[in-house]
Formats: structure tokens, sequence, C-alpha cells
């Protein structure tokens, strides 16, 4: 069972929706013993940095998803949601669960790439082989919608990246915690190899 | 490189019909809302906009049940526009399974709610509609609830509130050229273009050269309906759409 964690924010029900139709069992929940009870956690999430955040800290499910994960749960972030996992972000002045080692950043371009922020689209990436990317080649494509990206601060953690103006990280990864800034719930069958992966890791 | 810019079905909804306008004017019935998304998200489709385009005339409020089927059946991202009026409702319509919002009437209604919903939500999810049309000395005047009313308002003064308000994106309708198939207002393009948000021009698209078109003169994405629904020169209805080889061998798709 994956809890797909409620914290205010997110479209939650279009994850829950690609989870039906790969038939893995979910729950949409903001309840912690729910959340302690599921095998794995996906972590929603489209908006901005301190409003998630702030919901994380007055519900108390940042603390819940911290103890889950130092317990080994595997987690994955989306969106928003992998931006929380890091440390801290451009976008906002909260600090991040912490959980990753990296800062979300905004978009720094030189001004005759000519490129606009919010980077939207569907975008190909590169992958490094990891639980997560297990069987993915080189045609997939995932939807992006993002003005902010993860700055790692070790290129260990990086599993997948993209390029707009330059490569950035578009996946990290921290033992059995993930984050992936492109929408795989709304990347069509690329998306659902992802999310059926996330659902195999042990 | 890699480019694939966004070519986006855009669906008009009155409440639970699926229906084809000219210029606004004269719907023409479809089908079946749902059953038309199911079979674009069969074709493999980037992204969707679905608008329903009497909500705000007839004073409706956006039906988040039926809302929440349509975006069940589609794994790709969605955009609703029609009668958002708040952030609650915005809020509820991000949760169903929408990444956007379109908002069209409350640009001018009320900026300031515009701005708490991107304020909530990020400018990514906020989609500002724009309808305009071409009056006999060549300006672009905007209009507003399904384009009944005319306002004071010039086409590139309503692009600057709306991003001003912290609206993410803009989508772009000529009244003029919306369901006549004839291709996009290409003037228009090349003075919006340039914003520093993406522009999706709508309206207009009757072939595939005509997105090339669009593209070419600066647009981000394009939004397409009569051209994806409507078959042969009777207008069959038919959804069909070009496939993945036909926009890599028009230089739309570049690998």
């Amino acid at each position: 069972m994956i809890a797909i964690v409620d914290y205010g924010l997110g479209n939650l029900y279009s994850i829950k929706n690609m989870l039906k139709h790969l038939n893995i069992d979910s729950v949409i929940t903001a309840d912690a013993k729910e959340i302690q009870k599921a095998d794995r956690l996906i972590l929603p999430g489209v908006g901005k940095f301190d409003e998630g955040m702030k919901n994380l800290e007055e519900s108390n499910l940042g603390e819940v998803i911290k103890e889950q994960a130092n317990y080994g749960k595997p987690i994955l972030g989306i969106c928003l949601g992998m931006q929380l996992l890091g440390k801290g972000s451009e976008e906002g002045h909260k600090n991040g669960l912490g959980l990753i080692g990296f800062k979300s950043v905004r978009f720094n371009f030189d001004n005759n790439l000519h490129l606009k922020v919010p980077h939207m689209g569907w975008e190909r990436v590169n992958v490094r082989n990891c639980p997560l990317t297990l069987g993915l080649g080189e045609l997939e494509r995932y939807y992006f919608v993002h003005s902010f990206h993860a700055q790692c601060e070790n290129d260990e953690s990086i599993i997948v990246t993209c390029q707009y103006g330059y490569e950035f990280a578009a996946g990290v990864r921290n033992g059995n915690v993930y984050g992936v800034q492109f929408h795989p719930e709304k990347s069509h069958k690329y998306g659902m190899k992802i999310l059926k992966n996330f659902s195999e890791i042990i | 490189m890699y480019r694939r810019p966004r070519i986006i079905p855009c669906l008009t909804m009155q409440h639970y019909d699926l229906v084809k306008t000219v210029g606004f004017k004269k719907p023409r019935y479809i089908g079946d809302p749902i059953n038309s998304i199911k079979i674009f998200n069969n074709k493999d489709i980037d992204e969707m906009c679905i608008l329903d385009i009497t909500a705000i005339k007839e004073k409706r409020e956006p039906d988040l049940e039926y809302l929440y089927e349509l975006a069940g059946e589609a794994f790709m991202p969605l955009g609703y526009g029609g009668g958002i009026r708040s952030l609650e409702q915005a809020k509820e319509i991000f949760r169903i399974g929408f990444e956007k919002v379109i908002l069209n009437s409350l640009i001018f209604d009320n900026l300031k709610e515009v701005s708490r919903i991107a304020e909530f939500a990020g400018s990514q999810s906020v989609v500002a509609s724009i309808d305009y049309k071409r009056d006999i000395f060549g300006h672009l005047s905007v209009y507003t609830h399904d384009g009944a009313d005319r306002t004071s308002i010039k086409l590139k003064e309503s692009v600057r509130m709306a991003v001003e308000a912290g609206v993410g994106e803009i989508l772009l309708t000529s009244m003029d050229y919306e369901g006549r198939m004839n291709g996009y207002d290409l003037d228009a393009i090349k003075l919006i273009g340039n914003m520093q948000i993406p522009v999706i021009v709508n309206g207009g698209a009757g072939s595939i050269s005509d997105i090339k078109r669009a593209l070419n003169a600066g647009a981000d994405a394009v939004a397409v309906s009569s051209f994806f629904v409507y078959y042969g020169a009777n207008k069959a209805i038919l959804i069909n759409t070009p496939s993945e080889q036909e926009y890599y061998a028009e230089g739309i798709f570049e690998d």
C-alpha cells in the first residue's frame, strides 16, 4: 500500500489514478498512523516551497516523513514534493526536510539563450541506473513544469538529468528516498514505468 | 537538440457536451467529453486544455464531480477553465487532478483573486486565457465572458496585467480566427510571442503547416481544436491527430 501524503497541496488524484491503472493500491491520507502503516510514501506537490513546508510543519507530517525515511521506507517526492526533500529553496525562506543533499535554485541562464521560465513541456532525460530508473531507455520523455531545480551538493545524489539551457538534476536520490522534478503521473506510459519501479523497490 | 513544442488539443464544452464553435458562435455538438478525452489519451497527446465556454455566462461553478471524472481519463497534463471565481475553487481543481487553472473573466473582474491563486499554486499553474478581436482600425481589443463583453483594454496591456498578477502562461485566442481552420493570427503572435512567459496560441489551425507557421512566428505552444476533431472537407466528426513521424517530417519535432 502506497500512502500519497495529503498536506493540502498538489494533484493527489492524478497520482492515485495512475496507480489504480497500474493495479497498485494506494491511499490519499494526512493521517500519521496510515502513513506509518503504508509500505512506501509518495510526496506530491504543486505550489510554493514555503507554503508546502508550512503545511508539513503545522500538520507535523514533516516529522512523520522524516521518521519514515530514517526507518528506511521508500519515499518518492514529485515536483514540489521533491524540492521539499532537499535542504531549502531560493523560492522561500524555510528549511526543507533535509533528506537529500540539495537546494532548489531558480533557472539562471544567459539572456541570449531566450529561454523562458517556468520551464514547461516534455523532455528527454539521461538516467543513471538505480531501482527507480530500472529499464528506462533513451526514448522516454517526461512532462516538466517548474521554475526551480535541484542543485546537488554531491553528484552521487543525481539519478536523472535533463537539458534546459544547461544540464540540471531532474531526479535525485539518497538511499531509499527519491525525488523527481518531472511529473510521472502526467507522463503517460513513460511515467507509468517510474511509478511501477517505485512500487517494486524493496 | 531535442525539441518538442507543446501541441495542445483544446476541448470546448458546454457543461456536459463537447462543442465546436466558429468565431465563438454557432456551437456544434461534437460528442461526449469523457469519451473524447479517453481517445486523446490513447493517442499519447502531450497536454490538454478543457474549457467550459458557457459556465461564466450561465453563472455555473466548476462541476467538480464531473471534472474529477474527466481528469481520471487522462495521464497527461490538464488545464481547466470555465467559471473559476475563487482560490477555493482553484484549490479543488488542482486537487482532483488538473495541473493548471485557466482564467479569463476573473482577470478583468478580480485581478487580486488571480494573484491569490498564483501565490498559492505558483505561476506555472495559472494560465490567463485572453480572447481578442481586431477592430476596423486594426486595434486588438480584449473581450471577456465568452466573447460577450468588450473591454477597453488593449491586447498587450492585458497580457502585461496578467503577468504582473503572477500568471505563468497565456492562452491567446483570436475570436476572428477561431474555428475557421485558415491558420493562426501570425501578426498577434509576433506582437505577444516575445513576452517573458510562454504563450499558447489558439484559433485557426487547419493543417500541420499552420502549426509550424505559428511556432516559427514565435508561439511557444499551440492549441488545436477543429483540426483534431473534424476529418475531411465535409467536416465529419472524428478525433484525429498527426502522427509523431508527421511532426518530425514537418520539422516541428526535432531530435
